[in-house]
């Protein structure tokens, strides 16, 4: 084990981030000391109720909303998913078709999933290889059936930003409901909801320095709404169970945070991000970027190396102390590469070999310089292992087993 | 990162014998880019004495890949092609203190290289069925075509039933409600199928009598010291349970001994030399473990009739 391994580079923040501490200390007080469950009216309920008041009004700041009761909190923004789309079927039965994309999280593909099974019909909007939507066939596909569309704002494998705004002024020509997954956005993108056509916003709060364990659903005033846990009358009777306080304070906190630190993550953070793509693209050969080069989420690349596979990439990486992720099928335990990479159509001899970098306001330079000074002998490493490279490049034809595999 | 064993990450870390046998005179090649891995295995076998004398290995593959690859050519270097050819994927596996489940499928590409690479020196054309049907059990690598075959020949109602009767699901469960869902598409379409229900009751009265068949030896005496063991009976139930599975297959097992550390089975027919074999041994264990509470091993004594 190197030393540079017990400080560790982390540069996986799109699959979860370091709390920080200024949001750890706001929560301490709420466990021991401000213990009361706010819906009671005695004195140990009251600060509490005061404290996610304002919570509720950091977060409303933070996404540019209209009025603090739009904000919902929940346990996390897969909650906030499944809210999302089962309200708007249950509130509205006449409607029984939803848009989305081929690309979302699973939280949506999963339950779109289910839904397909009760009978809902589910559009998936496709992508080209960039990771772009054809929003003419979105527009094709957008009817008087249509009760919810879906559509993350960002995707969390590449970064790539979909035009949300727009899509929603779309959905709302037909009546529609507009829902999008904003986890990868909240904290990377100017979010100013009273602005949009945007219904509905799911994001969580340990992607932007809160603990994993809250989420919020944003819903607009007027929106009609079935709410999804039942119970007790918390969060106006739009999601049951007692107030997850000390959360909610940490994720109001995280907010007012995240909304500071905005000008960084598209200054200091892009730069990092920017060095390290070029300094990999410059020393290693057979590499390029996947997703929408041109708009993207500022701290995220997503990196296909040719003729390697990413698992091993990664377990390299880890050796140095450098956390990344991959969209490799052996990184997830599936056997396919990940469905983002599927729907670019990302050719064949790179799309086992996708990793995707992700930074936060506590990346550092030195951090990245140590990633470009490694990563290029790894890949190097690797490949002189392959068997469709030789003598420093690939030699596809000469190694073409007719037996395919069993898997 | 995985729960990988410290000689895995050896291995993984320092391959042994990642390098191109340039006097190799025989080469197994297997695998794919697409399917995300790929080995090229080459030997050199003093056509003499029939002992590998060399071997190198080139894989594409995540870190299990190339650790098995490296695994495999330390295992065969010095052993009789007939000698290598008895290594199976668990022997690989085993040598690496184990793989995660998911990961089996890593082992078998090096024992299947193995094969096409003798294969190549005897002159022999090497042959595998790939059968194009998405895949449900990701640990056992059951595709949806063999689990809707088992469905309507042996007329299975349960998912327990499939995982009995094909492993599908006997692992993480995690395709429990995939199979489900091939269950119920497949009973619907049956029900709806008059013609098919006509066939597949004569399937199914075939394969009873196979698994009245196989169940004679089943009956077992030389097995002294089993009824000793407190799990005995536990064992016999689950092996029991497992014939079915292994008799549509043209298979056998036989419990041949119990002891406290270690049961001891004979596989038989189909079932010995097939890819899975070494699959059918470690879902035993798998059984017999969760059944006991404790780590047992679970041993073929059967003799070896490669095919």
């Amino acid at each position: 084990m190197t030393d540079t391994k017990v400080q560790g580079i982390y540069l996986d923040n799109n699959a979860t981030t370091k709390t920080d501490p200024l949001v750890y200390n706001a929560m301490i007080p709420f466990f021991t000391e401000y213990y009361g469950n706010p819906s009671s009216m005695h004195d140990f309920g009251e600060p509490v109720r005061h404290a996610i008041d304002r919570a509720r009004h950091q977060v409303a700041e933070f996404l540019g909303a209209e009025h603090d009761d739009e904000i919902i909190f929940t346990s996390c923004a897969t909650e906030s998913d499944n809210t999302a789309l089962w309200s708007a079927l249950n509130a509205m039965p006449e409607r029984r078709e939803v848009i989305t994309t081929a690309v979302e999280h699973p939280a949506i593909l999963d339950t779109c999933a289910t839904l397909e099974k009760k009978g809902y019909k589910v559009h998936y909007l496709g992508v080209d290889g960039r990771g772009r939507l054809d929003l003419d066939e979105y527009r094709r596909l957008l009817s008087d059936k249509t009760a919810i569309v879906s559509i993350m704002w960002a995707n969390n494998e590449t970064g790539t930003i979909f035009p949300v705004e727009q899509m929603a002024e779309m959905a709302k020509e037909v009546g529609a409901q507009f829902h999008t997954d904003g986890v990868q956005a909240a904290g990377k993108i100017d979010i100013d909801l009273k602005r949009t056509k945007i219904d509905m916003l799911s994001f969580s709060g340990h992607k932007i320095h809160a603990p994993k364990g809250i989420g919020v659903l944003y819903l607009r005033r007027g929106t009609r709404f079935r709410s999804f846990m039942h119970g007790g009358h918390q969060e106006r009777g739009r999601r049951a169970g007692t107030e997850n306080a000390p959360y909610i304070v940490g994720l109001g906190v995280a907010c007012e945070l995240a909304k500071m630190h905005l000008p960084m993550m598209n200054d200091t953070v892009k730069e990092l991000r920017d060095r390290l793509q070029y300094g990999i693209l410059k020393a290693v050969p057979n590499c390029f970027v996947t997703g929408d080069v041109e708009n993207r989420t500022a701290n995220t690349v997503n990196i296909a190396f040719e003729y390697v596979e990413g698992e091993s990439i990664l377990l390299k990486l880890n050796e140095y102390g450098i956390a990344a992720t991959s969209g490799s099928a052996c990184t997830s335990g599936s056997l396919e590469p990940s469905h983002v990479m599927r729907a670019m159509k990302i050719p064949f001899t790179s799309a086992h070999g996708t990793v995707r970098f992700s930074l936060s306001r506590f990346t550092r330079e030195a951090e990245i310089d140590r990633v470009i000074e490694v990563l290029p002998g790894i890949i190097s490493e690797l490949r002189s292992y392959s068997p469709y490279w030789q003598q420093n490049k690939p030699s596809m034809g000469e190694f073409d087993p007719d037996y395919k595999g069993t898997l | 990162m995985w729960d990988y064993s410290e000689k895995v990450k050896d291995h993984f870390f320092h391959p042994r014998n990642a390098k191109v046998v340039e006097d190799a005179n025989a080469i197994g090649d297997v695998g794919s880019i697409s399917c995300g891995d790929a080995l090229r295995l080459m030997l050199k076998i003093n056509p003499e004495t029939e002992v590998i004398e060399d071997a190198g290995f080139q894989t594409f593959g995540c870190g299990s890949a190339i650790a098995s690859s490296s695994a495999l050519t330390e295992m065969i270097i010095g052993k009789t092609i007939d000698d290598a050819l008895k290594i199976t994927n668990q022997d690989v596996a085993d040598f690496l203190d184990g793989l995660p489940p998911e990961k089996m499928h890593c082992s078998v590409m090096g024992r299947e290289a193995l094969e096409a690479a003798v294969a190549q020196y005897k002159g022999e054309e090497y042959v595998h069925d790939n059968e194009d049907s998405p895949l449900i059990c990701k640990c056992f690598g059951i595709d949806e075509a063999k689990i809707v075959r088992a469905i309507k020949e042996n007329n299975l109602k349960t998912v327990q039933d499939v995982t009995n009767y094909t492993k599908a699901g006997g692992a993480c469960g995690s395709c429990i409600e995939k199979i489900e869902d091939v269950l119920n598409r497949t009973l619907a379409e049956m029900e709806g199928d008059a013609y098919y229900k006509n066939q597949c009751e004569h399937v199914h009265s075939h394969a009873e009598e196979k698994e009245i068949a196989v169940q004679t030896p089943a009956s077992d005496e030389n097995v002294p010291e089993n009824e000793a063991v407190p799990f005995y009976q536990a064992v016999v139930d689950i092996i029991e349970r497992m014939k079915p599975a292994l008799a549509q297959d043209g298979g056998d097992v036989v419990l041949k001994r119990v002891t406290p550390d270690r049961v001891e089975v004979e596989l038989s027919g189909a079932c010995t030399g097939c890819m899975m074999t070494d699959m059918t041994l470690s879902w035993i264990q798998q059984q017999i473990m969760e059944a006991i509470g404790e780590y047992i091993q679970v041993v073929n004594v059967g003799t070896s009739s490669h095919h």
